[in-house]
């Protein structure tokens, strides 16, 4: 017998808890500037989040998703591609779509059962949120599918949960990036929880970075809470396909420090001495921890930005909150290019029908 | 005058014709390349356009639609081939979740101009699972369009205007009917309109409405009814969703009866569908029930009993009779 094939997975990590670095620090994050402007917005997405979940449980704004704890690897995310790059975002991809152009109050619209927030300008060509589970991996291979026939040099990125790469989506998707060797980047934001169920029984393989190995493509895993560490991978990984040189997975481990989503209740199903000890680690403090170590950072400019971010957050609330609603006929006006006949007489009917006040719920 | 070809060859024209004259139109699917497609309509494609323009994928179904949903977003126009449509169903969800809808819930920032092709339908003595005729799963779904030709021109015609339409299609091939009947076919790149219904014959005693490889029998049993003094016009629906309501109702409105003849099970059918349209809308033009001839309501049987399965002319004639016998 022979061996034909050995494969390993590293994990990388630059900080421990307390922002110590365990390693030499590259030499970018040997500077304040990148790092300082992450942590900035790293603050920022949380304070998004907290404001979200409070409209939810005020009734203002529908079920949200939170991306508590995945503060590191989407913020990494967002500024770490290029504009001319295309972001196809699983459904806690908030941070990076602000970064990439969308304003947050687009970002509320979407939570708020409004179309328009997928509509936003700023998105350009990036895909809205894909709710139905790892879907979105394919259409990161379609995108760079068109790259590559084009011969550009940008890169499709991609994110989704640890349940996603159970999905048949997730590995096909895999499989054709390394068959034609894409330039896509898939980031698996492991949190450890598809709602319900731990990741020791979404998978047997005691990584999930190494079913890139099964589909031919590089895998590796990074502390997602690290964002030096996040920022080397996924850096690495762009250049590579923008090179030419082919896909890559990123397996980011994190923690959901959040429920599902605001209608579902962890403690169902969750120890709360596990969630005490995710907080331990956290990507955000342990940001500010060697911010402030390397006396980058300090009190008062905590306190300034919080302010700052606590009145951008309002600011789009009430945009969010002030914004009509969509009239019934724009249901109609955006299935085809052009309306078909057969539907011009519901067409009309919906607006009759709104103009009486017609309603479910009168 | 162009040469009598078949409709598997006149699909292989449209797509050889959009491949020459849009750089954004791309041919991919399970052996579409060397092979040709096993049923050969994309034969000598590859060889043409190379293998960036017309793609051999890995054998993944939910893979193929939902690659072609990205490159779609990208401005490419895809034409992607599922084998069979009996292998259509795990790319369901890339179709309903994403295809049908990425123009409405962007308000049109990202489009999907796809066009997804699969031959379908019994009668040739396929194995399990490549005979069924699932037309009207798809046909519910809004946002799409599903377009059936029924000869080679309309095969020509409605495939360049699929793959011109800036929003997903899907595209059924009749595959009884690929090599049965030849036709010239002028490659002059001239297509043929979407949501509509093409009258191919007049007629003022009755409607028979049919689509996809029934129209043959539905034309043949019309035929044979003329030599009784029965006249019927035949509508061929082509695009089965959005339906062509005015032309249907018109045709029904002037005859005063109607015969559906479809190849499907008859429960919650396309069908369906279109007679309780006319019953809706055209009921003081009727002088009968609507009459209906179909598959039966059970799985599509094994290819032994197939024949007894797919109705036939005679089938057509008698509920014709019927209907017009009705007081």
């Amino acid at each position: 017998m022979e061996t034909v094939y050995q494969g390993e997975i590293r994990l990388n990590r630059y900080l421990d808890k307390e922002g110590t670095p365990l390693q030499a620090i590259p030499q970018w994050a040997c500077e304040p500037g990148w790092l300082t402007d992450c942590y900035r917005n790293m603050v920022l997405a949380r304070a998004l989040d907290s404001k979200a979940i409070a409209l939810q449980r005020t009734g203002q704004m529908g079920t949200y998703a939170s991306l508590l704890g995945a503060e590191a690897i989407d913020v990494v995310c967002g500024m770490v591609m290029r504009q001319e790059d295309v972001l196809i975002p699983y459904y806690r991809n908030h941070a990076s779509q602000m970064l990439r152009g969308m304003k947050m109050e687009e970002v509320m619209y979407y939570w708020g059962g409004d179309e328009r927030g997928n509509a936003a300008a700023g998105a350009g060509e990036d895909f809205p949120n894909c709710v139905p589970i790892a879907t979105q991996s394919l259409h990161a291979c379609g995108v760079a599918t068109a790259i590559k026939a084009r011969g550009e040099k940008r890169v499709a990125v991609t994110m989704c949960g640890d349940g996603a790469t159970s999905k048949g989506d997730f590995l096909e998707a895999l499989n054709v990036a390394g068959a034609w060797q894409l330039p896509v980047v898939f980031i698996i934001n492991n949190n450890q929880w598809a709602i319900s169920v731990p990741r020791a029984i979404q998978c047997g393989a005691p990584t999930l970075a190494q079913k890139a190995i099964g589909a031919g493509i590089r895998g590796e895993q990074v502390d997602g809470n690290d964002a030096i560490a996040m920022r080397e991978a996924l850096q690495l990984a762009l250049d590579r396909a923008r090179d030419g040189k082919g896909p890559s997975v990123i397996e980011a481990l994190s923690y959901r420090l959040s429920d599902h989503t605001t209608a579902d209740d962890a403690t169902r199903y969750r120890e709360n001495a596990e969630l005490k000890q995710a907080w331990e680690v956290e990507p955000i403090k342990r940001l500010r921890n060697y911010l402030h170590n390397n006396g980058w950072w300090d009190e008062t400019q905590e306190q300034s930005w919080s302010q700052e971010v606590n009145q951008m957050v309002q600011r789009a609330a009430e945009n969010y909150l002030a914004s009509d609603t969509q009239p019934v006929e724009t249901t109609f006006d955006y299935l085809y290019a052009e309306l078909p006949d057969s539907l011009r007489e519901q067409r009309d009917w919906a607006q009759v029908r709104a103009m009486q006040g017609g309603s479910h719920d009168e | 005058m162009s040469d009598p070809i078949t409709m598997v060859e006149a699909v292989n024209l449209a797509l050889a014709h959009e491949l020459r004259s849009d750089s954004n139109v791309v041919v991919l699917g399970e052996d579409v390349g060397v092979n040709g497609g096993v049923f050969r309509a994309t034969a000598g494609l590859r060889e043409e356009f190379g293998i960036k323009r017309v793609m051999d994928t890995p054998l993944a179904e939910t893979m193929i639609a939902g690659l072609s949903i990205g490159m779609a977003s990208q401005g490419m126009k895809p034409v992607a081939e599922m084998q069979f449509m009996g292998f259509i169903f795990p790319a369901l969800e890339q179709i309903i979740c994403h295809a049908a809808r990425l123009r409405n819930r962007t308000r049109g920032r990202l489009t999907c101009p796809m066009v997804l092709r699969a031959p379908f339908g019994g009668g040739i003595r396929a194995p399990e699972h490549h005979s069924e005729s699932t037309e009207a799963l798809l046909a519910h779904i809004p946002g799409l369009r599903v377009v059936i030709p029924s000869s080679p021109a309309r095969a020509y015609g409605l495939l360049l205007a699929a793959i011109r339409n800036p929003d997903p299609v899907i595209f059924l091939e009749p595959k009884r009917i690929y090599r049965v009947a030849k036709q010239p076919v002028a490659d002059n790149g001239e297509a043929l309109p979407l949501d509509r219904c093409f009258t191919l014959r007049e007629g003022s005693d009755l409607t028979l409405i049919s689509w996809g490889a029934m129209v043959k029998e539905t034309l043949e049993a019309a035929e044979k009814l003329a030599t009784e003094d029965i006249h019927c016009e035949v509508i061929d629906v082509a695009t089965v969703s959005p339906l062509d309501k005015e032309t249907l109702l018109s045709s029904v409105s002037k005859t005063g009866r109607c015969v559906i003849v479809q190849e499907a099970p008859r429960h919650c059918s396309v069908g369906s569908e279109i007679s309780s349209l006319i019953s809706e809308q055209a009921l003081l033009d009727l002088q009968a029930p609507v009459g209906r001839v179909s598959g039966y309501d059970t799985v599509m049987p094994y290819y032994k009993l197939e024949n007894q399965y797919l109705p036939n002319v005679k089938d057509i004639m008698e509920t014709v009779k019927q209907t017009l016998e009705f007081a």
